[in-house]
């Protein structure tokens, strides 16, 4: 159900700080695989999701941050932050990808969702 | 056998501690020789909050007097500190050449208090909060005149010092980078309550500040800048930041150094002759600033060096802080998280807040403010790490109730109460009074017994309960009743007591209400958010902030949000008049944005299609240039107003509805409304403009105006009323606005002018708007201060940079890496 794309250390990618994104908001960030979502809850945690709402792809990171979940803007699916699953009435309607955060000396770090470039394999 | 030599370094609460376990073990086995650094025997050091704020003196806190040392046989080097530490010899070396030869040493150094590298930092009047001379220090600047604090640091320890000092009469400021104090303890809404509390004892808080430099006077401080250029005058400034442990000695001595001395579980240094304990240290990665690991720390020690098996395993932290009359509790992780469930209990008119959080059926964490008399239950609970799923329904109530009911079906838990048990713990009301009210008043429903006893008139958590005892008096008599419905599933309260509630008890913000009110969650819902940001911008206009968070993402960029992500983007235009230009600048704007859709809308109205929304800043700068502002199309809002053209033109037109039209847009645009708001202004009853389906409309006839309410033709297609007739352009304008006023004020969140209309009755509206000539000048003047902070382009704001964040990713970086 999970889907965790990669989770390698050596991808782990620095895409900002903590206080970049408002309590209770998100920001978007690019990426091969299409936008991320990165949340940050009125406790200060932070999240990070696909950009898409399993429903009708909507934008996640337009939605209402509440608790440890996010209302998408199109039609108001609730998705738990955590899982990236629907919850409530729609529970078990798909998922939408997490991206693994870490948050190290109040800098947030993503797990790519991508192989590394070539230069590091080498 | 002779005694083995015990050297240890550091005389506070650790080592003390430390020793007296190892003396409790085996008595005979060291003997014991203890250098301190300060000159004075072990004292509480988390006891020096009470001294500085003048409850305590400093004998008091003494833990461990010279007698202590004397009986036990231990050598003390009072206000010696060690200079060296030489493991190949196992010596030590302190102040003045005094070599000490050891078979163990246990480090026990603490830590030391940070000092910002404040420009001007040195002067005079800098203090740090950490042993009883900062506190001599303070007291002394607290007895000048005039003094004034500002401490930098709104943790544990930067509030205690700003308490204690107002507590001498010294008015203290509490200067705190983040926007939520103690934020390592407590979540956003205990934060809220106390910077209440601690504004009712003298101290101010200053949120989300970033101190710049010290501002001095001949070499003392006399205040302190911040980023934003404010200068806080000060004549003392105590730095709370933080501790950083003091591992100088071990690192000179070629131990093991992270960030602190590292050891292992039995408290063994990269040495296996020198131990440590407290503050001073890092195990498994973690160090500790609290007395309770330490203690925990001391016993393992003790353990190691009595031949035991020294097993340390990390603390479970719990806090409460140390203000007279603020309760406060905090444990492990008390904002939940990842599969995590919040119960969230408030009582307003106790200031209390409390919030457990659970995972797989145990407890995790918790925040108690106000009363925090089950905090170490709770802190049991977690330790011992038992499922807590049968007490789930009560255990936010505490320890008490918990047991009391334990097992029992909610029925007959009622049925097996004393009447002398409490029921409702906001208002005071035992069973017993329930019983005798329902038998004496013949009280059948639940809103009877609320008005007679007020038992669950308030928090409301005690609902089930009475409403059991109902049913105990009366059988199948009694039926559950609904009252009105709740603003949403965090509150009992409906949105009209909920706005009454927000202007009688003057709450300005949506922490202060979500207390007072009483809800269920931390922070709220999709639903419950955006009305209480629009109560609240209506009812203190000018005072209260915008919250952003809190907005449905429409409202927040100002456009409207497409199946695709895009936005639309419709200029205002005012009465449906437009120009040459302002159509060529919109021409312009779709080339240059390749906008894929241009569409007229149904307003009057031009709407660009299939925008994103990075592009927004940029497309607005351009309409902006050619001197147009947002439509508010997106909003909860003065939509359009949409005018035929009247007397200018029309051969039946009998007034200039054009120009009522523009005036009534010019005057209401920008102000936020319950649901939006579309107006339509017609020259004559022919009703070109379709005045009637409006949500206020003005019908032109040949005598004056007649103004219309409550149509719509949306959802519900639903003819207007008239509210009144009026003779002239300005009249009509005011009634518009005052029945608008009226419909912001009174209005719930979503519910259109025909709902609240049918809601309140068109008399009501006629007899306050039309009837009552005072009353309409009032609600004008209301709305008219409102506008004062409305009338402002949004999209002008954004452009200018406010929140410009918002169209920018977060970061690039992963956009050029290959896919």
């Amino acid at each position: 159900m999970n889907a965790i794309l990669v989770h390698r250390e050596s991808f782990w990618t620095d895409v900002g700080t903590v206080t970049d994104i408002p309590r209770r908001g998100a920001r978007r960030l690019p990426s091969p695989q299409g936008p991320v979502a990165v949340f940050r809850t009125g406790d200060g945690a932070i999240y990070a999701l696909m950009d898409k709402c399993p429903h009708k792809q909507g934008p996640l990171s337009e939605g209402i941050v509440h608790g440890a979940s996010v209302s998408c803007p199109l039609h108001g699916f609730v998705i738990d932050l955590a899982t990236g699953e629907p919850t409530g009435a729609d529970k078990g309607k798909g998922c939408t990808p997490t991206v693994p955060v870490r948050v190290v000396d109040g800098r947030i770090l993503l797990a790519l969702p991508c192989p590394p470039p070539a230069d590091r394999l080498a | 056998m002779p005694k083995q030599r015990l050297v240890v370094i550091g005389n506070g609460m650790a080592g003390c501690r430390a020793i007296e376990e190892v003396l409790k073990r085996d008595p005979d086995r060291y003997a014991i020789t203890v250098f301190g650094a300060e000159p004075r025997v072990n004292y509480n050091r988390i006891m020096l909050s009470p001294v500085l704020a003048g409850e305590k003196v400093f004998e008091d806190i003494v833990l461990n007097d010279a007698e202590w040392y004397r009986a036990n046989g231990i050598t003390l080097h009072c206000g010696r500190a060690v200079t060296a530490l030489d493991p190949q010899s196992r010596t030590v070396i302190a102040e003045g050449g005094l070599a000490v030869g050891y078979d163990k040493l246990l480090l026990a150094t603490g830590s030391d208090p940070i000092r910002l590298p404040l420009p001007g930092a040195d002067a005079k009047g800098v203090v740090t909060f950490r042993d009883l001379h900062d506190v001599e220090a303070m007291v002394a600047a607290s007895a000048e005149p005039g003094a004034g604090a500002v401490v930098i640091g709104g943790g544990l320890l930067g509030l205690e010092a700003a308490y204690g000092l107002s507590r001498r009469g010294m008015p203290a400021t509490v200067v705190h980078l983040l926007d939520v104090l103690m934020e390592r303890q407590l979540d956003p809404a205990a934060s809220y309550l106390l910077q209440e509390a601690l504004l009712q004892r003298g101290v101010k808080t200053e949120m989300g500040a970033q101190s710049d430099c010290v501002v001095t006077r001949d070499g003392h401080v006399s205040g302190l800048k911040l980023s934003d250029g404010r200068v806080l005058p000060c004549s003392l400034l105590v730095m709370a930041v933080g501790i950083r442990p003091n591992a100088a000695l071990a690192r000179a001595g070629g131990l093991t150094v992270n960030r602190g001395v590292v050891v292992d579980d039995a408290m063994v240094t990269s040495d296996p002759a020198i131990l440590a304990v407290g503050e001073c240290l890092e195990h498994r990665g973690q160090c500790y600033g609290l007395v309770a690991p330490i203690w925990d720390m001391c016993r393992a020690a003790a353990d190691t060096l009595t031949d035991g098996a020294g097993s340390y395993q990390g603390s479970l932290l719990s806090t409460r802080l140390k203000v007279s009359g603020v309760d406060v509790f905090s444990a492990g992780r008390f904002a939940g998280g990842e599969d995590c469930q919040d119960i969230v209990y408030r009582d307003a008119g106790r200031g209390v807040y409390k919030r457990v959080v659970l995972q797989d059926g145990k407890l995790v964490g918790g925040v108690l403010f106000g009363d925090a008399a089950d905090g170490g239950w709770y802190f049991d609970l977690m330790r011992s790490g038992v499922d807590v799923s049968d007490i789930r329904d009560t255990l936010i109530f505490g320890q008490s109730v918990t047991e009391s009911l334990a097992g029992r079906d909610p029925n007959s838990a009622v049925a097996a109460m004393p009447d002398t048990q409490e029921i409702c713990g906001c208002n005071g009301v035992s069973k017993g009074a329930i019983v005798t009210a329902i038998a004496e008043g013949g009280l059948t429903t639940l809103e009877s017994v609320r008005a007679v006893t007020k038992a669950s008139a308030s928090c409301g958590s005690c609902t089930p309960l009475v409403e059991q005892t109902l049913k105990l008096c009366l059988g199948e008599g009694f039926q559950a009743q609904t009252g009105p419905k709740p603003v949403c599933a965090c509150t009992h309260h409906g949105h009209a007591e909920t706005r009454r509630r927000i202007v009688e008890e003057e709450l300005k913000s949506i922490l202060a209400v979500m207390q007072a009110l009483e809800w269920t969650t931390p922070d709220g819902c999709p639903s419950c958010r955006p009305a209480l940001n629009y109560y609240l911008l209506c009812a203190w206009p000018g005072e209260y902030s915008d919250d952003k968070q809190s907005r449905f993402t429409n409202e927040r960029v100002h456009a409207n949000i497409q199946k695709d992500g895009t936005y639309s983007v419709v200029p205002r235009m005012w009465g449906g008049l437009t120009t040459p230009n302002e159509l060529r600048a919109i021409a312009d704007v779709a080339d240059k944005f390749a906008i894929p859709t241009v569409k007229v809308t149904g307003g009057q109205r031009i709407d660009l299609l299939g925008v994103k929304k990075d592009d927004l800043p940029a497309v607005w700068a351009d309409l902006n240039a050619a001197g147009m502002v947002s439509g508010h199309a997106y909003g909860k809002a003065l939509r359009t107003v949409k005018t035929c053209v009247g007397t200018d033109w029309c051969r039946f037109g009998t007034q200039d509805s054009t120009g009522l039209g523009v005036r009534l847009e010019k005057f209401m645009w920008g102000s936020w409304t319950p649901a939006k708001v579309k107006l339509g202004v017609s020259g004559c009853p022919r009703n070109c403009a379709e005045a009637t389906c409006k949500d206020v409309g003005v019908i032109c006839v040949d005598s004056g105006y007649e103004v219309h309410v409550g149509g719509a033709a949306g959802l519900h297609i639903q003819g207007t009323e008239v509210l009144g007739k009026v003779a002239t352009e300005t009249e009509a304008l005011w009634t518009v606005v005052a029945v608008i006023q009226l419909y912001r004020e009174e209005g719930w969140y979503l519910e259109r002018i025909y709902k609240w209309m049918a809601r309140v009755g068109l008399d009501s509206l006629k007899a306050r708007v039309i009837d009552d000539l005072e009353g309409r000048r009032a609600l004008y003047d209301r709305f008219a201060y409102s506008q004062r902070f409305s009338r402002i382009d949004p999209w002008a704001e954004r452009v200018a940079g406010r929140a410009s964040d918002e169209f920018h990713p977060l970061s690039r970086r992963l956009e050029f890496a290959p896919a």
